[in-house]
């Protein structure tokens, strides 16, 4: 299984779902409408040939780019064809909504958590959409490029000596 | 609609109710019989500082939200900030039991990105490194587990081991816990005859020391009454949950990624990946014992084909030059100028770049755009992260005395489950 | 400090005051804060090699209720501050703080949005431990700076001399890396 027949199945059961795609250091990675996301993960896993079952990782990503500003990522392993896929989608920053994989793929949820509390992109149709890390109260997306490293003071309380 | 609203405040009370003294809550419900405990961040047997909220009836778990973030230390806005040499010391922190391993997996993943290959001297140091880092993670498993459910001996034996191995890592590299042992481009400093005979050394002895720790466990009643078909995790649950390493072949799958995706030179190597079928905490317990064993190979067939030669590659624009040469020529002193201020000269693109961690699959997710020294997308996928959160499945049913040993038999660390 | 200072000031009560700062220094038992990498190296003070039970701190207590000196070990991030707190103060007293490793003293290598950049922010440290992680060897160098600052009297962040301290060229608190 390589990546050359990985695109052309792609190529021919997606149609106009695959947008882009691109080969860097042996790695294939497509780009996919975010409104497709959904549907293009379940067959990427319930195919037979492709069978895409292990979510290695699900993040978001801040381009900084007046549109489609935030990028999400899913790094796709099969186990049984010992073969990786790389899956990008991008939302706006007004309206950063995304579909959710957590029915897909149980491990999602957690990834979903992780990167709603970085970036604040909602996942419709998750369970249980809270933040991860941050206190349940914290205003601000971390990972945002415009949130300074330092953070912003007075944000996170401090108990006093 | 009202239901979920009404759970919605039941849920932030009762968060609240054990957060701080002041609040209580109740709710009107005679027949309720649940209970909520706080396993909190400060707790003897919790491996670092994971909250657990498991809800209650009687004795037995009905349901648990494990809540991270207690050590959440920012490393992806960090790496943002930071050249691809300067964030080799904070892999080290990330799974703070087996550093060596992490350096690895960073310096491969940036290798990668940037398309360059260490010498096979290095190679092979870096192999032998790994696994002995993978030997050391499973002692502390060990140490963790048998403290957990009451054999206190087996963690005194495997710290006195562990600190053998600390003695190695510190000839060999200077530090005896946070190494930042790796370096773009292949190892910070070859090897030397004396810490070659040392690991050597602690090869030979070391099988028979894991033996003596066997015998008090293998076949102990206690023991196995604690652990056998407790927190069992199913095939099918495994692979939907992404849970990785140990966890994931203790329950019947034969994934190692040294064998799926080979890194490093690991095909060139003799060795089984053991499995299991059980999914219980004894499985696990059989299945890091084994992987010790099997590391002992890995070292010892490394230790016999280790080539001579360089451990740094020659890339003048990426990989760090020699002090020797930085300090009497003048092209080598402008690259350690360039590479310590403006970083590294990656291309435009990003990988994803996984090794076999004692505890799972890390991976590095790196986007870098051109002639920038700082990555602008850093991702850890830290195993810990992920089979933490497979708790909730496993801890379904079991008792609460069980939880203890079933979070020891997972063996997570918070380092890298927080980032 | 504690029952004896309900007696008042005699000869008497300073032998008194001595014999049972003695008791104290040598049985003082931690509790073990350990919250991320520094953990790992306060499990081996209190491990075969480097034993820190022949100081006298035989058990690592991990309940506050019975234990003399916390060991604040890891970085604190503003979510654990108050969780440490909290331990610190059920601690009965007399009761003391080991800041240990970099993080705990100045945040450490972590200069970011979610770690406290020092714990003595809000809790007032006894003695501070250089070192990332810090050698077992050093942590018990601090634990006998400790003893001697308890057989003196002087507890609780109250104590004459600390980093920085421009008065006295003593650095007694501060152990050597």
């Amino acid at each position: 299984m390589d990546n050359q027949t990985v695109l052309e199945r792609l190529k021919s059961r997606l149609g106009n779902a695959l947008l882009e795609s691109r080969e860097f250091r042996g790695e294939l990675t497509i780009v996919v409408p975010k409104d497709r996301i959904a549907d293009v993960c379940s067959f990427l896993k319930d195919d037979p040939e492709l069978a895409y079952d292990f979510l290695s990782d699900l993040c978001g990503i801040d381009m900084f780019t007046p549109e489609r500003r935030f990028g999400l990522i899913y790094n796709l392993l099969s186990l049984r064809n010992r073969h990786r896929l790389r899956i990008k989608t991008f939302v706006e920053e007004e309206d950063p909504k995304v579909q959710t994989v957590s029915g897909i793929w149980r491990t999602a949820n957690a990834h979903e958590r992780e990167t709603f509390d970085m970036f604040g992109i909602v996942f419709e149709g998750h369970p249980d959409l809270r933040r991860m890390y941050m206190p349940e109260d914290f205003e601000y997306y971390p990972l945002r490029k415009d949130f300074p490293l330092m953070g912003i003071s007075g944000s996170l309380p401090l108990p006093k000596k | 609609m009202d239901t979920k609203v009404e759970e919605i405040t039941h849920r932030s009370r009762i968060l609240q109710a054990l957060e701080d003294q002041d609040t209580s809550a109740s709710f009107l419900d005679p027949l309720e019989s649940e209970m909520i405990l706080n396993m909190g961040p400060q707790h003897p047997a919790t491996h670092g500082v994971l909250r657990l909220l498991v809800k209650l009836d009687g004795e037995t778990v009905i349901g648990c939200v494990p809540e991270l973030g207690y050590l959440h230390r920012g490393y992806e806005k960090l790496a943002e900030s930071c050249t691809y040499h300067e964030f080799i010391p904070h892999t080290d922190r990330l799974d703070y039991i087996s550093p060596l391993s992490n350096n690895t997996a960073y310096t491969l993943a940036v290798e990668k990105l940037l398309g360059i290959e260490a010498p096979p001297r290095a190679q092979f140091i870096r192999t032998i490194i790994s696994e002995l880092a993978r030997i050391s993670s499973h002692l502390l498993f060990l140490g963790s587990l048998a403290m957990d459910v009451g054999a206190l001996t087996a963690w005194m034996w495997s710290f006195r081991e562990r600190e053998k191995l600390y003695d190695v890592f510190e000839n060999l590299v200077g530090a005896r816990f946070t190494t930042s042992y790796t370096r773009i481009g292949g190892v910070v400093q070859d090897m030397t005859p004396t810490a070659e005979s040392m690991v050597r050394e602690f090869i030979e002895a070391f099988p028979e020391k894991l033996e003596e720790c066997e015998k008090l466990l293998n076949r102990n009643r206690i023991f196995i009454g604690r652990c056998d078909g407790v927190g069992v995790l199913t095939r099918e649950q495994a692979i939907d949950l992404g849970v990785t390493g140990p966890t994931l072949r203790a329950s019947g799958v034969h994934h190692d990624l040294r064998r799926a995706l080979p890194y490093l030179i690991y095909d060139q190597f003799d060795f089984d990946v053991p499995m299991f079928e059980g999914g219980d905490s004894l499985a696990r317990y059989y299945q890091r014992m084994a992987e010790m064993k099997e590391s002992v190979k890995i070292v010892r067939q490394a230790l016999e084909k280790i080539p001579p030669g360089s451990v740094h590659a020659f890339k003048p624009h990426n990989v760090l030059p020699r002090k020797k040469q930085v300090y009497t020529r003048m092209e080598e002193l402008i690259h350690d100028f360039m590479l310590v201020n403006f970083g590294i000269d990656p291309p435009d693109g990003e990988i994803y770049f996984s090794i076999e961690a004692p505890k799972g699959e890390l991976g590095f997710y790196i986007m870098s755009k051109k002639g920038d020294g700082h990555p602008w997308r850093f991702k850890i996928r830290s195993p810990s992260f992920v089979n933490i959160h497979a708790l909730p499945t496993i801890l379904k049913g079991a008792m609460v005395s069980d939880v203890v040993a079933i979070i020891g038999s997972i063996d997570p660390v918070m380092g890298e489950a927080d980032k | 400090m504690g029952l004896e200072s309900a007696l008042g000031d005699s000869f008497l009560t300073t032998k008194v005051e001595d014999a049972i700062n003695w008791c104290r220094k040598n049985s003082l038992w931690p509790m073990p804060m350990g919250i991320s990498c520094c953990a790992i190296e306060m499990m081996a003070f209190a491990g075969p090699r480097f034993d820190a039970s022949r100081f006298g701190s035989e058990v690592l207590r991990f309940s506050p209720r019975q234990s003399d000196v916390m060991i604040v070990a890891g970085t604190t991030t503003f979510k654990m501050a108050k969780v440490v707190r909290k331990i610190y103060d059920q601690m009965p007293d007399p009761k003391w703080v080991i800041a240990m490793g970099a993080c705990t003293s100045s945040g450490g290598m972590y200069r970011t949005y979610s770690v406290v950049q020092g714990i003595d922010l809000f809790l007032p440290v006894d003695v501070y431990v250089a070192g990332c992680p810090p050698r077992p060897d050093n942590l018990l160098n601090a634990l006998m700076l400790l003893q001697r600052k308890v057989q003196k009297g002087e507890s609780r962040g109250n104590a004459p001399s600390y980093i920085g301290d421009f008065h006295s060229n003593k650095l007694e608190n501060v152990a050597a890396t």
